[in-house]
């Protein structure tokens, strides 16, 4: 059902107090997951930019209860945890991983894919900001080509890990791709997963001002960008059915698209990009969307296998 | 089941015969442990097989979590833990060291939560064999540290753990170490008490906090430098506390159900011997027999079984070193470059002593070498006949080299040799 903004609640899910940069992706993102999910959620937090964000102890700048938990270790600890709630009767409770891209992609990736391949039946949401932002801006797995950090000075030199694309080769019953830039599109998938019964993963895609060296003020306009620009396809796969949403509908067409620079220019992390690389860029796009198409259209068995099995 | 026969008694006891493996699941089982998260490894692996057996047949109400490593192992069973379930993991050697990072998380989130761990060395080259640098490895994590002498006690500790473990004035996690293969492989008649017994003797989960969606509670965030302090300083409080209720949980259990081991330590012919070794786990059995014999021959020698190395038995060790006029450690672990765990951990304790007695420490039975009790025997007469006859010395690190390389290379490093404590 598509979400309206009025229906937003009005709470503030952020606290005074919280230790986010100006700009920050990730406040704006757990807003929403509040606001999709209520007080029914518990969060999952491994090693990451949202560890210092909560902010000092013994109070916390979010209003989640929290489980912090070592970096490689987010989906099996909530999957302990659901495991727990279930043997104690509480069938009620959403347990949901909130995971940056290195602890999704890289140090996370056997965890959740452990957790995935199980069944556990938890969300996790990977907050992608592209690189290891905590740290200082190292290259991650989830880094896209090009891209400078500080342990690419001149660029990073490969592609973008696809964990999307990872995930539906898992066979779980639901995986989504979302944006900062689209509030209603995320809190509309949250709000899907929530009721589907399994692994559930959501990529959100959460541009950083620090980190890709833009305007704070820029956050969502970026994450618009990535977008309409095609680099960020919003898309959804749902028991076997990959359907590509709302908001990206129109660039599947690669004419619709917003020419690519307009996103690069507006990021110094881009700044040193040449023609050509914005070129392998391009091609990165047109076979990202090559491989939608092909899923897209994909015969479509009638639920995952997971379903054929009888599970 | 092939290994399992049935003895019914009056009080509705049942005794097995068990493997040290076995014994730990059954304990598991009676503790109403209700997720369980745990990798194969061997010799752990039986324990995972014997519980996942025991949740699908129904015997068990539980929910098992079959991870894809032990990081994850143990983190799925802090997660469990943390939603207010008793739960339980077990692993070995290299499982062991890969959810090191996790081991610490564990504790310092003051989470009670029971591990085995079915000693082993560790590699390269592959061993699968007995050895203690493992289980010492967790020594500093905040865990409470027991090992076995044999399946009784592995079942009794085990039970024992979530008691202890989820005492409020411990509420720390709990290790019961069993020796890889010489228990966890090896069948032996385990008393199994009454379930309504059990029942009644081990209250209902009690831990610090439960993370719910009505808690509020938000665990691990950062502290400041001075709370990250305090919460420290806590832990080693727990751990005093733990002294207390690791005695009174052994009295309690010796009253109810007739088995008690003595608390930190198991004292074997210890009070009042002027001559005592020092050791931990399976083996202890051995240099008890090994003492036996040499108290039949007129040698005043006990010995003092470590059961638990966190916390450390500090009261325990004082008295032996202020009474006894010579003290033999039997380490099977090395800290390289250092010396044996035991002795290490003793000589801390040598200070508060009012004695200064006759010092060896053993490295021996590494990577499961076989110490049988005849060389006990010879170990322990040659330390006390030196000693009667050159006085008293320290001797810190004596290799006991296995057979097929004794008298090839030196038993003693240049550094670490004896010297007599008259020649200071």
């Amino acid at each position: 059902m598509p979400v309206k903004l009025r229906d937003f609640p009005r709470t503030h899910f952020n606290m005074p107090g919280n230790a986010a940069c100006p700009g920050c992706p990730e406040t704006m993102g757990l807003r929403y997951v509040k606001m999709a999910l209520g007080d029914k959620a518990v969060l999952v937090i491994p090693a990451g930019c949202s560890s210092v964000i909560q902010g000092i102890s013994p109070k916390s700048g979010i209003n989640f209860p929290i489980l912090n938990i070592v970096f490689a270790a987010a989906a099996s600890a909530a999957a302990g945890m659901k495991a727990g709630f279930e043997m104690l009767g509480r069938d009620d409770v959403q347990v949901v991983v909130w995971a940056g891209d290195g602890g999704t992609a890289d140090i996370g990736l056997q965890a959740m894919s452990g957790a995935a391949e199980r069944g556990d039946d938890i969300i996790y949401i990977c907050v992608d900001n592209e690189a290891y932002m905590n740290t200082g801006i190292q290259r991650s797995g989830a880094t896209p080509y090009g891209a400078w950090t500080t342990t690419t000075w001149t660029g990073k030199k490969e592609h973008k890990k696809n964990v999307p694309f990872i995930m539906i080769a898992h066979d779980v019953p639901y995986v989504a791709t979302a944006s900062v830039g689209y509030p209603q599109d995320f809190i509309e998938k949250l709000r899907k997963a929530a009721t589907v019964k399994g692994f559930k993963y959501i990529h959100l895609h959460a541009p950083c001002p620090v980190g890709w060296r833009f305007d704070p003020g820029l956050t969502p306009e970026i994450a618009q960008l990535a977008v309409k620009t095609g680099m960020w396809p919003l898309f959804e796969y749902h028991n076997g059915k990959l359907k590509i949403s709302s908001f990206s509908r129109l660039y599947r067409v690669k004419e619709k698209r917003v020419p690519l620079k307009e996103y690069l220019k507006l990021q110094g992390r881009f700044r040193h990009l040449k023609d050509s690389d914005v070129k392998i860029l391009e091609e990165y796009i047109d076979r990202l969307w090559a491989w939608l198409d092909l899923l897209e259209k994909a015969p479509n068995p009638s639920g995952t296998a997971r379903d054929l099995l009888g599970k | 089941m092939l290994l399992t026969w049935f003895q019914r008694g009056d009080d509705g006891m049942v005794v097995k015969t068990l493997t040290g493996n076995k014994a730990v699941a059954h304990a598991v089982k009676a503790a109403r442990v209700k997720v369980v998260a745990a990798y194969p490894i061997t010799p752990q692996t039986t324990i995972v097989e014997t519980l996942a057996d025991m949740i699908e047949h129904g015997e068990m109400n539980a929910k098992m979590i079959r991870v894809e490593s032990e990081h994850s192992a143990l983190a799925a069973t802090l997660g469990a833990a943390a939603a207010g379930a008793r739960s339980f993991t077990a692993t070995s050697s290299h499982g062991l060291l890969l959810m090191h990072e996790v081991v610490w998380w564990t504790a310092g989130a003051r989470i009670p939560v029971v591990m085995s761990v079915v000693t082993r060395a560790i590699g390269p080259p592959w061993n699968i064999h007995v050895d203690h640098n493992d289980i010492w490895d967790q020594r500093d994590s905040g865990w409470i540290i027991s090992i076995a002498e044999n399946n009784q006690e592995v079942f009794d500790l085990t039970l024992q753990a979530f008691r202890i473990s989820e005492d409020p004035r411990v509420y720390l996690p709990m290790i019961v170490g069993l020796d890889g293969f010489i228990l966890s492989h090896t069948v032996a008649p385990v008393d199994i008490p009454d379930q309504e017994k059990i029942d009644q003797w081990l209250p209902p989960r009690r831990q610090p906090y439960v993370i719910t969606p009505e808690s509020g509670v938000v665990m691990g965030n950062l502290a400041a430098d001075e709370d990250y302090y305090m919460m420290r300083y806590s832990i080693q409080t727990a751990m005093v506390e733990a002294k207390k209720v690791i005695s009174e949980v052994d009295d309690e259990y010796g009253e109810v159900f007739g088995r008690k081991y003595g608390g930190l330590v198991e004292c074997f012919h210890c009070d009042g011997s002027k001559y005592n070794i020092v050791i931990a786990g399976s083996w202890s059995g051995d240099a008890k027999e090994a003492v036996l014999k040499l108290r039949d021959e007129g040698y005043s020698v006990g010995v003092l079984r470590v059961r638990y190395f966190r916390p450390w038995p500090d009261e325990e060790i004082r008295r032996l070193l202020s009474t006894s006029k010579g003290v033999l450690f039997i380490d099977r672990s090395i800290s390289f470059g250092g010396k044996g765990h035991l002795l290490t951990e003793a000589m801390t304790n040598l200070a508060e002593s009012t004695n200064l007695p006759a010092v060896r420490g053993v490295i021996a039975g590494l990577g499961g070498v076989d110490v049988g009790a005849d060389e006990f025997y010879e170990l322990t007469k040659s330390f006390i006949d030196e000693v009667e006859e050159n006085g008293p010395f320290y001797d810190p690190l004596y290799w006991h080299i296995p057979q097929v390389y004794r008298g090839k290379y030196p038993e003693r490093l240049p550094g670490y040799g004896k010297f007599s404590y008259e020649r200071r």
